[in-house]
């Protein structure tokens, strides 16, 4: 009887958790508190996948009103896909915090993280779940807001103004988010994402429907750090608390990544957005300029935790390189590329968390000599950074290989080349890195100092997952051509 | 502000009338305008009048930090906790319908405990917001 109210419990159990965690004496028993909870989104998550694998999409009417009218849980591929990666970040990368929690975030406020982790992860799981335009908004603001809690958390003064610049640029993304919302409303009287595709062609000439798509792709692009709007994330993501960091990196700017998909095909549908708007027009160039631009600039950070940053930004481009071509290969090379990427840098930033909870800083001068003193942690970075680039038998290999695949079938030789040429400009970033850590020797008279068991564990599991699903792609592949052929509205 | 005699006094009446009138919004909220947010906020008001009026410490020594604490996450769990009661007698997720035998009386029961629930988490949270503010 219970899995009929499974979707509604993959929100609700983290939401429930939250005020409850915040009750909980002490910070260690939140914390094993809020990873149990997190696990058990995992397998809630789990249970939805099988299930729409299994029986095709899943639909729950919140408080019993049928569709249309009231608020409507609906998972398909696509959606189960992102639960699945938010709850798995989420859980792998809680279960590795604690310690690395404990140094970084001053001690009255640890119990207050986890509530906000907690009520991020309600959001997330949210914005993916939903089938109602202005639930996502909610959704959104309940993500956001505790975000930003969570990044003001940081260790040093600047942490409070890049979660303030975060927030100012979040309240924007969002505020053109529900106005794109309410116009769509406007012009078609229904909140239902289904309602909403179906009713949408009819009005679709209208200036308010245009005006609609257009503050809905800004907002998002903005929530996703596209490039040219990316600059509120090098700061967030480099004054966070490391874990808060690896948590972000692989969850927030993916859903947002599937609001993208979701309000383009599902709601305004493949032909207007991408054939009477040309949106891949607008797409195209940014995401190139994106990957391009950031990987320029990530190879000369200072910051190790801020060039893996900048190297966020340029990942997002592949994803919205993949998403612009329109095509079943292209999608699937974009929503591959979530997956992966999500798995590559909670990795990456979790070595940073290794790195921060002995050296007290992630700069590139306190990675000499690390090689020695820290071997496990390094060779993570490494095999992390080896499928950043691309490596054979690692994901960021797969995603790679689709993407060359679906430019190829355009027959976008040049494109190609660009990604290949790219991927080189990820080697000499992640190069630099190592050279410091593996060549230069260590400051006299400091010994190993490797991560605690507690962290590296989680990290190691998040490598080898690297490794997993770059040499056993077919879950991976299996679902993301599924989610792009049912978004482009093929088989199915 | 211990010499405005005026605002003390004037501040002492109105007090009561500023937490009745927020019990009102509250439980009239279902016939009339209001409800749990605009009650909470009300509710808090009068508080953040006292704080202001006689001193945060003795609004402090009168409702704890703690105690606020403990009233922003029961509001929530309120909230949730009748979703899920709804569930557990058979219906979907805040189906306020199957709460009693008649369903207008489940809808009623549903819609006043939720609504108690936003206006407790609204007003510890507003008064939390007034403490972080002053200290």
């Amino acid at each position: 009887m219970l899995a009929v109210h499974l979707p509604v419990f993959q929100v609700l159990l983290p939401l429930l958790a939250a005020p409850v965690s915040m009750l909980l004496p002490g910070s260690r028993v939140s914390w094993v508190f809020s990873t149990l909870v997190s696990w058990g989104c995992f397998a809630l998550s789990v249970l939805l996948l099988q299930q729409v694998l299994q029986e095709g999409s899943i639909s729950y009417a919140i408080g019993g009103w049928a569709a249309p009218w009231g608020i409507e849980y609906r998972v398909d591929t696509i959606n189960a896909f992102v639960l699945l990666i938010v709850s798995g970040i989420s859980s792998l990368v809680l279960t590795g915090a604690q310690a690395s929690i404990e140094r970084e975030v001053a001690k009255n406020r640890i119990d207050l993280l986890y509530t906000c982790w907690l009520l991020a992860l309600a959001g997330l799981l949210g914005i993916a779940i939903t089938g109602d335009a202005f639930n996502v908004f909610v959704f959104l603001e309940i993500s956001a807001l505790s975000s930003y809690a969570l990044i003001a958390l940081g260790s040093g003064r600047r942490a409070l103004t890049a979660s303030f610049r975060y927030l100012v640029v979040g309240t924007i993304g969002a505020t053109f988010i529900v106005i794109g919302i309410g116009l769509i409303y406007m012009a078609t009287g229904t909140l239902n994402m289904a309602d909403m595709g179906a009713r949408l062609p009819a009005v679709a000439e209208s200036r308010t429907v245009i005006a609609a798509f257009a503050f809905l792709i800004v907002g998002i692009a903005l929530k996703m750090a596209l490039f040219p709007l990316h600059f509120w994330l090098p700061d967030a993501y480099s004054y966070a608390p490391s874990p808060v960091a690896a948590f972000l990196a692989g969850t927030a700017t993916k859903v947002a990544v599937y609001l993208l998909l979701r309000f383009s095909f599902t709601i305004f549908g493949g032909d207007f957005a991408f054939g009477a708007m040309a949106l891949e027009r607008v797409l195209m160039p940014l995401a190139l300029l994106g990957i391009f631009i950031a990987s320029l600039v990530a190879i000369f950070q200072m910051d190790v935790k801020r060039l893996l940053a900048y190297s966020s930004i340029a990942q997002i481009g592949y994803m919205v390189l993949g998403i612009s071509l329109v095509s079943v290969t292209g999608l699937t090379a974009g929503i591959l590329h979530l997956f992966n990427h999500a798995l590559i840098k909670s990795a990456l930033f979790m070595v940073m968390a290794c790195v921060f909870y002995r050296m007290g800083a992630t700069r590139l001068d306190d990675f000499a000599g690390l090689g020695r003193r820290m071997p496990w942690t390094m060779a993570a970075f490494v095999a992390g950074g080896l499928s950043l680039i691309g490596i054979p038998l690692t994901v960021g290999f797969v995603s790679k290989w689709y993407l060359v695949v679906a430019v190829l079938e355009r027959g976008w030789w040049p494109l190609a080349v660009f990604i290949l040429f790219t991927s080189l400009l990820a080697v000499v970033y992640v190069w630099r890195v190592v050279e410091v850590a593996y060549l230069r020797p260590a400051a006299e008279g400091a010994g190993r100092c490797e991560a605690p068991l507690s962290i590296l564990l989680p990290t190691w599991v998040l490598i080898m997952a690297n490794f997993y699903f770059g040499i056993d792609s077919s879950l991976t592949v299996g679902v993301a051509s599924r989610a792009a052929a049912a978004l482009l509205g093929i088989g199915l | 502000m211990q010499h405005h005699t005026v605002l003390h006094v004037v501040a002492k009446i109105l007090l009561p009338l500023i937490l009745l009138f927020a019990l009102y919004v509250q439980f009239h909220g279902d016939f009339g305008p209001g409800g749990g947010f605009q009650a909470g906020v009300i509710f808090a008001v009068g508080l953040i009048l006292y704080g202001l009026i006689y001193g945060v410490d003795i609004l402090k020594e009168a409702i704890p930090s703690r105690v606020l604490r403990v009233l922003m996450a029961s509001g929530v769990l309120l909230y949730a906790g009748v979703g899920v009661l709804s569930i557990l007698m058979g219906g979907q997720y805040l189906d306020y319908g199957v709460l009693a035998h008649d369903p207008l009386h489940g809808q009623h029961w549903g819609i006043f405990f939720v609504e108690l629930g936003v206006g407790i988490t609204v007003a510890s949270v507003m008064t939390s917001l007034f403490y972080a503010f002053t200290s």
